[in-house]
């Protein structure tokens, strides 16, 4: 190394704590609206719980009740988590394989943005399109279906939901690193699709055959559907800690799918 | 002062003309993917103040070296350095603007929020009205990217490089794509960069652009730095005429004049590269009585670097071009 390359002006940049602040909250707000603008987006992943349950919970089987929970309020729970899981998986997923084979991604590491705020803008992102979803589902029960329940219940039953948009943010960046700009969105299509019937969130789980019932013991969507069903009062048998568990563990193992994602992109970059 | 590299020896110094500090180097760098070698031992060198093209075909290894050089990918073997330091210091980022080839942006966001979020990431932000204007994107600034043309792509791109006003800019293939106008714009705003004294690492498979830009520039071929000098002296290495005319005698006949470079056939007539023209005309005129359409012009960059470039491909026949 040249000594006159010491000799350049080294000056220190140490970022204060404000300004890193400001940037994962300019990174998190740009997240947002570019989804908020990105039709492919809302479209799918807000319309489509909304219309279900209008058509399920406030049309179909609106006076009817399961184990004492009355279908709009049961329904909430899981076209909430139907929501969540597709807010979330389209949310990283799919940009972060757009980001990466596009080049975007170069660009960003490129510039002094901190690696970290660039995932937490997504996962952030994700936690607000879950909110408003979960709301829009309590907003059209309240109104339409009658639905009543305690505040505590429905911060609750909101807070559980927004939760569970955590193990599916972290499955969607480790998808995100394993699929590319065109193949992303199908591959989460045939993930989340089956793997939300499977976990009944369509058809409510005791009417599913006793095979499909076995496998939903596997699937994150369906632990996260009986938390926010026992909230209500019609959650299975098992406890929720157990729950709480299973969406841990699966965190765990996605970040650590994620994280090999990431080492190997370090490696070699596409493009 | 010029120097070139011999395609068969593997190392090649590069003639010290400058005196500025070096800010960015590439020493005894190879890069490979998989088995395609992208970059073969080079040394390259950007000194403080300097505008330096990469000029090379596409698949040189051009925006290999300046992903090196941005950290964005590990050398196998040599060094890279950048401000004395690892190129993925945080502190270099905050000095170093890039743009580089992007396939697709976030379309969603308006130009003034793009420029919004990358200045927020460095310490010292130009204001917004200053980096629209020098970006040529005034009156833009409310357009989504996706609403935008090619070129007032690259100008958003530009400005994501210079709004956290840095020292030293990479500039991969600025004006790839763009039509005349507005590679001509472009090249004023990066003209407007250099006259503020920022250093420039550009590359380029246009040599109309090296020319126009830079001050030195580093011929790159199949990954090894082939010729390296100031445009003019880049074109009076391969001579500075090229004739043209349509002659009954072989090419064979005319490779053996003394002072003759590169024959080439071009339709009906020949085409012959030479230091100097008046010779090899008196030659042809003595040897061949029917000749006819002669024309006598400078070789441009473009003869010049066809010759580099060709005289390397011959000297290393087996070499794989990777793609960058």
């Amino acid at each position: 190394m040249s000594t006159a390359a010491i000799a350049l002006s080294q000056q220190q940049a140490e970022r204060s704590p404000r300004h890193t602040a400001r940037i994962y909250l300019k990174e998190a707000k740009y997240e947002f609206l570019k989804n908020l603008r990105l039709r492919m987006y809302t479209a799918s992943v807000l319309s489509f719980p909304l219309m279900f349950y209008i058509l399920f919970g406030l049309v179909l089987y609106a006076h009817q009740a399961l184990g004492g929970t009355r279908m709009p309020t049961y329904l909430i729970a899981t076209y909430g988590t139907f929501g969540v899981m597709g807010a979330s998986l389209f949310g990283t997923a799919a940009g972060l394989a757009s980001d990466r084979g596009l080049g975007w991604l170069q660009v960003k590491r490129a510039s002094p943005l901190p690696p970290f705020a660039y995932f937490a803008a997504k996962v952030t992102t994700s936690m607000i399109f879950s909110t408003i979803i979960v709301l829009a589902l309590f907003a059209l029960g309240i109104v339409f279906g009658g639905v009543r329940m305690p505040i505590g219940e429905f911060t609750r039953l909101l807070a559980t939901l927004v939760a569970g948009s955590l193990p599916f943010s972290a499955m969607g960046l480790a998808l995100g690193y394993f699929t590319g700009p065109n193949s992303a969105p199908p591959t989460i299509n045939l993930i989340y699709l089956p793997m939300s019937f499977c976990s009944g969130l369509w058809v409510p789980f005791m009417f599913l055959p006793k095979v499909v019932r076995t496998i939903a013991l596997a699937l994150p969507p369906y632990h996260l559907s009986q938390l926010a069903l026992g909230v209500v009062g019609a959650g299975a048998h098992e406890t929720a800690i157990v729950h709480w568990e299973v969406l841990a563990a699966f965190t765990m193992i996605c970040l650590g799918v994620a994280r090999i994602g990431f080492q190997r992109d370090q490696e070699k970059m596409y493009g | 002062m010029i120097a070139t590299a011999g395609s068969h020896t593997s190392t090649y110094t590069a003639p010290v003309t400058q005196t500025g500090p070096v800010v960015a180097s590439l020493e005894s760098v190879c890069k490979n993917y998989g088995n395609v070698r992208a970059l073969r031992n080079i040394n390259f060198r950007v000194r403080a103040g300097e505008v330096v093209a990469l000029l090379g075909p596409n698949g040189a290894g051009k925006t290999t070296a300046v992903k090196l050089l941005l950290g964005l990918l590990p050398p196998n073997s040599g060094r890279v350095r950048v401000f004395g330091g690892d190129p993925v210091n945080p502190e270099n980022r905050l000095k170093t603007g890039a743009m580089l080839q992007v396939g697709r942006v976030p379309e969603t966001l308006r130009v003034r929020e793009h420029i919004d979020l990358f200045s927020t990431y460095y310490q010292k932000r130009m204001p917004a009205r200053e980096v629209l204007a020098a970006a040529g994107l005034e009156k833009l600034s409310d357009r989504k990217f996706g609403e935008l043309s090619g070129g007032q792509k690259q100008r958003v791109l530009f400005a994501l490089a210079i709004c956290g006003d840095p020292d030293l800019f990479f500039l991969d293939e600025p004006t790839v794509g763009l039509d005349v106008e507005a590679r001509r714009l472009l090249w004023d705003e990066i003209r407007r960069l250099i006259s503020r004294g920022k250093t420039v690492l550009l590359t380029t498979h246009y040599l109309q652009e090296a020319d126009a830009l830079a001050d030195r520039i580093a011929v790159i071929n199949q990954g090894e730095i082939i010729a390296e000098g100031t445009p003019a002296e880049i074109k009076a290495q391969t001579g500075g005429k090229k004739i043209r005319c349509i002659t009954s005698l072989s090419s064979g006949v005319l490779r053996e004049l003394p002072g003759v470079r590169e024959v080439q056939q071009d339709r009906e007539a020949v085409e012959i590269l030479t230091d100097e023209a008046e010779p090899i005309v008196r030659e042809l005129l003595a040897r061949d009585s029917q000749l006819s359409g002669l024309e006598v012009t400078s070789a441009g960059l473009e003869e010049a670097f066809l010759a580099l470039t060709q005289d390397s491909a011959r000297n290393n026949p087996e070499i794989r071009i990777a793609n960058d």
